[in-house]
């Protein structure tokens, strides 16, 4: 069990580490499902299997495919890679990594000093303990979840439409024949016109192309 | 030795959340923040489940399941939002959005 934790752990660290210093963003997401797969490990080491298998189902499963689902609609090609690689001098991540580790190491000499004796030998955490909680004293915990995921799941639906941004986007691509016909009124990426609420653009512009 | 001390899981939670907030910190690109903020996120929900190993309570397992709920919320809020900045300015740098318009 310490063998798994220890190789676990280190796994963690070496793939996170993949994933901030990786120029190319699909193998960076596939570095992240490594590094959550060995958290999930490490759960699975320290005794609580049911939260193992929930890293595994909610995190790796449901969460880095919706990233991978983004990164590759998105078709991002070499060029972007070759972007971040321009980003990724070590004048830019210097000052931020020297901030990171010494806000690191100071809480790892509070961890030091702090000794809780605590020795986790394994086991104990099951999913009933947490059933009997979450369905028990901690029921508000649940309302708010399901509030929050209502809330993220009309958020998401409302800001990642596309219909409403189709429209302003064909207008710096066809620049000359957006000037030639005037009545149309001009829509930049950034403003909508004013006047209309539900679905603005799709009224006046779109039927041009 | 029998069992991992407690100290070990939570330096090993401080070592992720501390490279989540470089990376938060120094990456551009917006895909590579939120993944750094789903780095952080992890990191909270590993320090949980240490805690609740190490003194045997299951309070530990329920906020980690309200993390992850957390982190599944924000992550689709996030991927909305980069879906729409890539549709408005073609690049996915997030210093392109720095004004406040529109």
């Amino acid at each position: 069990m310490e063998l798994a934790f220890y190789l676990s752990g280190l796994t963690a660290v070496l793939a996170t580490l993949g994933v901030i210093a990786n120029p190319n963003p699909v193998h960076g997401v596939l570095y992240l499902v490594v590094s959550l797969l060995a958290v999930a490990m490490v759960f699975f080491s320290l005794g609580a299997p049911f939260a193992g298998a929930l890293e595994i189902i909610v995190y790796a499963g449901a969460i880095m495919v919706l990233f991978v689902f983004v990164v590759m609609m998105l078709n991002l090609g070499q060029a972007a890679a070759e972007q971040e690689r321009l980003w990724l001098k070590p004048r830019t991540w210097l000052g931020p990594s020297l901030l990171a580790a010494v806000l690191l190491l100071t809480l790892i000499g509070l961890l030091w000093q702090g000794n809780t004796q605590a020795m986790i030998e394994g086991g104990g955490l099951t999913a009933k303990g947490a059933g009997t909680l979450l369905y028990g004293p901690w029921l508000l915990l649940v309302e708010l979840g399901a509030l929050l995921l209502l809330a993220a799941l009309v958020t998401a639906s409302h800001v990642g439409r596309t219909t409403p941004v189709a429209a302003p986007s064909p207008a710096p691509r066809d620049m000359p024949t957006q000037a030639a016909d005037q009545p149309v009124p001009r829509t930049t990426p950034g403003d909508k016109p004013p006047n209309t609420g539900g679905k603005p653009p799709n009224t006046g512009g779109e039927e041009v192309s | 030795m029998n069992g991992v001390p407690m100290e070990h899981g939570l330096v090993l939670a401080s070592i992720l959340f501390a490279l989540g907030l470089g990376g938060l910190m120094f990456r551009r690109n917006m895909i590579f923040v939120l993944m750094s903020l789903e780095i952080m996120l992890n990191a909270a929900g590993l320090a949980f489940i240490v805690a609740g190993t190490g003194w045997q309570q299951p309070e530990g397992q329920v906020m980690f399941l309200l993390v992850i709920t957390l982190a599944a919320a924000e992550a689709s809020v996030g991927l909305a939002l980069l879906i729409q900045l890539y549709h408005r300015f073609k690049t996915l740098n997030i210093d392109v959005a720095s004004r406040m318009r529109g």
